[in-house]
C-alpha cells in the first residue's frame, strides 16, 4: 500500500504535478513532429557511426550539426539506448526515418530528460519565500509557480509536439539560476557554464550572469550607499569562477583538441571559447529558422505588403527559408541587429551593477537579456520567448506589478508559438492548452494579488481579450475568403504583429520597473 | 463564483486528454472487409443520408444488415443522420451509397473524432459539471476534485475517443435523467432518461432503479392524491418521448417489429467476444452456449439476473431516496452485465457512470472499481492498438483518485460503509472486524494481478494451443471483480439508510 501511495505521488502536491504533466507529455507522442524531429534523429546517427573528427563536418543531411560540442555528446549518450529501439534510426543515410519505434524514442527521450526540468522547478520553489503561504494550497506562492513553470504552454507544445530538447536546457538554467538564488554561486557557474555548451543561443543571457557574477560574487563588500567597493575585490573568487569556466569548456571541446589532425581543431586551437559559438552561429545563420515574431521583421513585412508579388511564396511556411531581401525597407544587417540589441542590454546591466539588488535583480536583467535579443536580435525564433517567460515566472509569484508584465508577456508569447502548430488535428490541443494556462495563471494570479491593485488597466485587458477573435479570424474565418491563394501570410503576419506589440509593451514596463525601483536604499537597509 | 476558474480548467483538462487519445487509431483501421466500429458509425450516415426512412432497418438491396446493419434505436439514426448532413457539406464522398464503403482518410477521421467531441461537449461534459456542482456537504474544491476524477475516467474516454463509439450521448442523457430525478424535476428527468434509452437499448440497464425510484416516489405521496398526479404525468412523458422517437416507424406494424428485432438480437447467443461477465467466465469450465437451447438460455439468463437484482429494487421502491437510488443503479446495471442475454464488453461503461456519481462518497471501491472495468476492456483496447492511452489515462485516473480523495486513508469500516454490516456480522461473530484489512489486501493483490496481465498481455505470445489465453483470463480475473463489487453494493444498499436514520437520530 505503501509504496502504491508513493508511485502515484504519496499525496503531495508537487509530485502529483509533475506525474500529471508528464502522462500529458505521454499522451502527445502520436501528435505532429516537426522537421526538428529529422533533425535530432541526423544528430543521434551522426554521433552513433561517425568519428569524433567528422562530426561536425558530416553533412549528408541538411541538418547538419550545429550546436555546441556538450549537446553533441548528449545525442551520442541517447544514440546507445536508441540502438535498443530501432537501429535503424542511426544510419546517417537514412533520411526522414521515423519508425512508430524511432517516435517512441525520441518522445521518450525529451519526456525523460525533463525530468532534470521538475527537478529545477523544485528547487527554484524553494527559493521564492513562503511567508504569503495560506493554507489554501491553491493561494501558495510555492504551488502557482511549479504549475506555471512544470505546465508551461509554450515549452509543452515546442518539446513535445513540435519536438525539440529545450526542458531540460531551459531546466539547467533555472537550476542555476536557482542555485545563485541559494548563495552557491559557483554551483550556478557551472551549471550556466554548461549550458553554454549545450546550446549557444544562451549567450543571450551571457551578460548578466557575467556582471552579476563579478559585481556581487568577485566584489565581496559594496559602500554604504550601495556602489561598489573596489578595495574588496576578491582574486580567489575570480580564479575559481576562470578555472570552472576552463574545466567545463575542456570537458566540452577537449576531446575536439585531441584530435590534432584536423583542420577544425587548429581553428578552434587558435579561437578563443567564444569564437567557436560565433562560428557556430555562423554556421546556424545558413540554416533552419521558421518565421518569428521579432520587431523588425514584423515591420518589414508589413511594408513588404505592399509588393506581395516578389515575397517568395514559400518563405511562409517552409522551414529552410533564410536572408530575404525587404522590398520596401533597407534590409537589416548583423550588424544593426547586433548594435540594436547591445544598446537595448546595456541599461538593465548597468543597473546590475551600479544599483545591486541581489538575485532578484539578476533575474530582471537575466530577462531584460533575453528579452531585448529576442526583440533585435539576428535570426531570432520564436522559440526564444521561452528563455524570458519561463525566469519571468519566478518574479511573478512576487509582486503584482510583475505579475502583470508577466501575463502579458506570456499571453502574447505563448500566442505567437501557434502558427508551429500548423495541422487541423492539433488546432484543438493548442487552443484547449493555451486556455488552460492562461486560465490558470491569470486567475491563479489574481487571487493571490487580489488585495493589491487590479492586474491588468482597460489597455491590456482589451489587448488580451482581443486574442480570442484574432485567433478566430486566422484559423477559421482567413481560409474561407478570397486572399487566402494570394495572401497565404496575412495571418502569419497579424499574429507577429500582434504579438510583437505585447511582447514589446512588457519589455518596456519591464524596463521601466527596473529603472525606476528605488531599490538602493533597501539594500542600505539590510 | 470562486470556483468558476478552476471548473473551467477541469473541463479543459478533461477536453485536452480526449483529443489527445483521440489522435491514435480506431477500431478497424485499415482491416478490410468488416473494418470496425468506426466504419460502423460511417455506414449508419451513408445509409441514412441516401435511404428512405422505411428501408433503414430493412435489408434491402441498399441495405445489406449483414454489413453493420442499422441495430440501435432511432435516436441513434437520427444523429447520424444529423451527422450525415455535414458530412455531405464537406466531402459527399465521405456517405456515397455503396462506393463509400470502408472509407478512410485523415480529413474524414477529424470529422468522425470532431462529432464524437461535440457530441460529448454538449451532453456529457455539462452533466457532470451541474452533478458536482449540485453535490451536497462538499466544499468548493471538493466538487472541482470530483468533476475532474468524473471527467477523467479511462474507460468512456478510450471507447469513445480511441475505440469509436457514441456512449457519451446515451451517458450524458442518462446522467441528466439521474440528475433531474435525484433533484426533484421528475418529469425532465424522465424525459432524459427516455431519450437515453431511445438513443441505445442498453439503457435498459438503468431502467429498472428509474421506475423504482419514481414509483417509490409516488407511493411515498400518498397513490390517491398527489403521488397519482405525479405517476400520471410520467407515464405521458414517457409514453409521449417515445411515440415522437419512434413516430416514423409506427405507421406499420412491420416496421415497428422489425426494428425491434434488429434492437434485440437474441440468436446472436449468450454472449458475444470475451466479456468480463459469468456466462462467459463459466465457458471456461462448462460450454453453456453448446448444451442448453437457445431460449432456455433466455430464460436463464433472464432469471438470474431478475433474482440478483430484485432485492435492492424492492428496498428503492420502498424506501426511495437520491443516495439509494444512485447504489441501485450500480447494483442493477453490474446484474444485468453479470447475467444477461447478449452482453458487450463495452457495457461495463453502464456500470461505471453510476459509480463514477458515488465516487465522493465510497472513494476506495469506486476507484478500484473504474480501474477494474477499463483493465476488463483490455483485450478490446489491444486490438485497437490503443494501448499507450490506456495505460496513461488509467495511471492519470489512478493518480487524480488518490490526490482528489487521498482513498489510502479511507479505508476504515466507516469510510467504506459496512459499519452497519459488520455490527451485524458481529452478533453472530464476535471477531468479525478484519473486514477493511481484508479488502485492502484484495486491493494490492487485484492491482498486482492487473499490472501483471496486462504486462503478460503486451510482452508474450499466447502459447499455440489457448490462443485466447490472455482475453480469457482477463475476463476471468475481472469477473470475480464484479462479482466481489455486486456482493459489496448490495450490502452497501440493504444495510444502508435505515442504520443511517439511526445514527443520524443519535447524534
Amino acid at each position: 500500500m505503501a509504496a502504491l501511495r508513493v508511485a502515484t505521488g504519496g499525496g503531495h502536491w508537487f509530485s502529483a504535478l509533475a506525474l500529471g504533466v508528464t502522462l500529458l507529455k505521454c499522451l502527445l507522442i502520436p501528435t505532429y513532429h516537426s522537421t526538428d524531429f529529422e533533425v535530432h534523429r541526423n544528430w543521434l546517427a551522426i554521433t552513433h557511426s561517425l568519428p569524433l573528427s567528422q562530426w561536425y563536418y558530416e553533412a549528408t543531411s541538411e541538418w547538419t550539426l550545429d550546436y555546441p560540442p556538450l549537446f553533441a555528446w548528449f545525442e551520442y549518450v541517447l544514440s546507445h539506448v536508441a540502438k535498443l529501439f530501432d537501429g535503424e534510426m542511426l544510419n546517417v543515410q537514412n533520411l526522414n526515418y521515423s519508425s512508430s519505434r524511432t517516435v517512441l524514442f525520441q518522445r521518450l527521450s525529451v519526456i525523460f530528460a525533463d525530468a532534470l526540468f521538475v527537478y529545477a522547478v523544485h528547487e527554484c520553489c524553494k527559493c521564492i519565500d513562503g511567508k504569503k503561504a495560506s493554507k489554501e494550497l491553491t493561494e501558495n506562492p510555492k504551488f502557482i509557480l511549479s504549475v506555471l513553470l512544470l505546465w508551461n504552454f509554450g515549452l509543452i507544445i515546442v518539446d513535445h509536439i513540435h519536438f525539440q530538447y529545450n526542458g531540460f536546457l531551459l531546466g539547467l538554467m533555472l537550476l542555476s539560476i536557482a542555485r545563485l538564488f541559494q548563495k552557491r554561486a559557483l554551483e550556478g557557474a557551472v551549471l550556466f557554464a554548461a549550458l553554454l555548451h549545450f546550446k549557444h543561443i544562451y549567450l543571450y543571457v551571457a551578460p548578466a550572469y557575467g556582471i552579476y557574477l563579478l559585481r556581487s560574487y568577485c566584489f565581496t563588500a559594496n559602500k554604504p550607499d550601495g556602489s561598489v567597493r573596489w578595495d574588496s575585490f576578491s582574486l580567489a573568487r575570480v580564479a575559481s569562477l576562470g578555472l570552472i569556466v576552463f574545466i567545463v569548456s575542456a570537458v566540452s571541446l577537449g576531446p575536439f583538441l585531441a584530435l590534432v589532425s584536423s583542420l577544425f581543431v587548429s581553428i578552434t586551437l587558435s579561437l578563443e571559447e567564444n569564437n567557436l559559438f560565433l562560428l557556430l552561429l555562423l554556421f546556424r545563420k545558413g540554416n533552419k529558422l521558421q518565421q518569428s515574431n521579432n520587431v523588425l521583421p514584423a515591420i518589414g513585412l508589413q511594408l513588404k505588403l505592399l509588393d506581395p508579388n516578389k515575397i517568395p511564396k514559400a518563405s511562409m511556411t517552409s522551414g529552410l527559408v533564410q536572408q530575404f531581401e525587404h522590398t520596401v525597407l533597407p534590409s537589416v544587417t548583423p550588424l544593426a541587429t547586433f548594435i540594436c540589441t547591445l544598446l537595448a542590454i546595456l541599461p538593465s546591466v548597468f543597473c546590475l551593477w551600479f544599483k545591486p539588488q541581489g538575485p532578484k535583480g539578476f533575474l530582471r536583467c537575466l530577462i531584460l537579456c533575453a528579452l531585448s535579443a529576442f526583440m533585435f536580435g539576428w535570426h531570432v525564433h520564436e522559440k526564444a520567448i521561452l528563455l524570458a517567460v519561463l525566469p519571468m515566472s519566478l518574479l511573478s509569484v512576487g509582486k503584482a506589478g510583475d505579475a502583470s508584465i508577466f501575463l502579458i508577456l506570456t499571453t502574447a508569447g505563448h500566442y505567437s508559438l501557434f502558427p508551429l502548430l500548423f495541422t487541423a488535428p492539433e488546432l484543438p490541443i493548442k487552443t484547449l492548452l493555451m486556455l488552460l494556462f492562461t486560465i490558470y495563471s491569470i486567475s491563479s494570479l489574481k487571487m493571490l494579488f487580489r488585495k493589491e491593485k487590479p492586474l491588468f488597466n482597460w489597455m491590456e485587458k482589451v489587448y488580451l481579450l482581443g486574442l480570442g477573435p484574432l485567433e478566430i479570424c486566422c484559423e477559421f474565418i482567413f481560409p474561407l475568403t478570397a486572399w487566402r491563394p494570394q495572401y497565404p501570410f496575412i495571418p502569419l503576419l497579424l499574429t507577429s504583429v500582434y504579438c510583437a506589440v505585447g511582447i514589446t509593451y512588457a519589455w518596456f514596463q519591464l524596463y521601466v520597473s527596473v529603472l525606476t525601483d528605488p531599490a538602493v536604499l533597501r539594500t542600505k537597509k539590510q | 463564483m470562486e470556483k468558476l476558474p478552476f471548473m473551467t480548467i477541469v473541463v479543459l483538462i478533461g477536453l485536452t486528454v480526449r483529443w489527445t487519445v483521440s489522435l491514435n487509431s480506431y477500431s478497424g483501421a485499415g482491416k478490410s472487409p468488416m473494418f470496425g466500429d468506426y466504419e460502423a458509425q460511417r455506414h449508419w450516415q451513408e445509409i441514412t443520408f441516401n435511404l428512405p426512412v422505411k428501408q433503414w432497418y430493412f435489408n434491402t438491396s441498399d441495405n445489406n444488415l449483414k454489413y453493420w446493419g442499422l441495430d440501435y434505436p432511432p435516436l441513434t439514426a437520427y444523429h447520424s443522420l444529423l451527422c450525415s448532413y455535414v458530412a455531405n457539406f464537406i466531402n459527399p464522398d465521405w456517405i456515397a451509397l455503396h462506393t463509400s464503403r470502408g472509407y478512410e482518410s485523415q480529413a474524414h477521421k477529424l470529422f468522425m473524432r470532431t462529432t464524437v467531441f461535440i457530441a460529448d461537449l454538449l451532453i456529457y461534459v455539462p452533466a457532470v459539471i451541474l452533478y458536482c456542482c449540485c453535490l451536497k456537504e462538499t466544499s468548493t474544491k471538493g466538487k472541482v476534485a470530483n468533476a475532474l476524477c468524473i471527467l477523467l475516467y479511462p474507460g468512456l474516454i478510450l471507447i469513445d475517443y480511441g475505440h469509436f463509439q457514441y456512449n457519451s450521448v446515451s451517458l450524458g442523457f442518462a446522467l441528466w435523467g439521474v440528475l433531474g430525478v435525484s433533484c426533484g424535476w421528475d418529469v425532465l428527468g424522465s424525459l432524459a432518461f427516455c431519450l437515453a434509452l431511445n438513443y441505445k437499448q442498453m439503457e435498459l440497464y438503468h431502467s429498472l432503479p428509474f421506475f423504482c425510484f419514481l414509483l417509490g416516489k409516488c407511493f411515498k405521496q400518498g397513490l390517491k392524491g398527489k403521488g397519482f398526479v405525479l405517476l400520471m404525468k410520467l407515464a405521458c412523458t414517457v409514453v409521449a418521448s417515445f411515440f415522437l422517437c419512434w413516430l416514423p416507424f409506427l405507421t406499420e406494424r412491420e416496421q415497428t417489429l422489425q426494428v425491434l428485432r434488429r434492437l434485440f438480437p437474441v440468436d446472436r447467443g449468450l454472449f458475444e467476444d470475451k466479456v468480463a461477465n459469468i456466462w462467459c467466465s463459466i465457458n471456461v469450465f462448462l460450454k453453456i452456449k453448446d448444451i442448453l437451447p437457445r431460449h432456455s438460455q433466455v430464460i436463464l439468463s433472464f432469471c438470474f439476473t431478475f433474482l440478483s437484482l430484485l432485492p435492492a429494487c424492492i428496498k428503492l421502491t420502498l424506501q426511495p431516496s437520491p443516495r439509494g437510488f444512485k447504489f441501485t443503479l450500480v447494483s442493477c446495471a453490474l446484474s444485468f452485465f453479470l447475467f444477461s442475454f447478449q452482453v458487450h464488453e463495452k457495457s461495463i461503461l453502464l456500470v461505471s457512470l453510476p459509480v463514477c456519481l458515488v465516487l465522493n462518497e465510497i472513494p476506495f471501491i469506486s476507484t478500484w472499481f473504474l480501474l477494474v472495468s477499463t483493465f476488463s476492456m483490455l483485450p478490446l483496447l489491444l486490438k485497437d492498438e490503443l494501448l499507450m492511452p490506456s495505460v496513461v489515462t488509467m495511471t492519470a485516473f489512478f493518480i487524480a483518485c488518490t490526490n482528489s480523495y487521498s482513498i489510502f486513508e479511507k479505508i476504515s469500516e466507516e469510510e467504506l460503509q459496512l459499519k452497519s454490516f459488520s455490527i451485524s456480522v458481529r452478533k453472530y461473530l464476535p471477531n468479525f472486524t478484519f473486514l477493511p484489512r481484508m479488502i485492502q489486501h484484495l486491493f494490492l493483490t487485484s492491482v498486482m494481478a492487473m499490472v501483471l496481465l496486462t504486462l503478460l498481455m503486451v510482452t508474450l505470445d499466447p502459447p499455440q494451443k489457448l490462443p485466447d489465453l490472455f482475453p480469457v483470463l482477463v475476463c476471468f480475473v475481472s469477473c470475480l471483480h464484479f462479482l466481489f463489487f455486486l456482493a459489496y453494493f448490495n450490502i452497501i444498499i440493504m444495510w444502508d439508510s435505515r442504520n443511517r436514520r439511526n445514527q443520524k437520530k443519535i447524534n
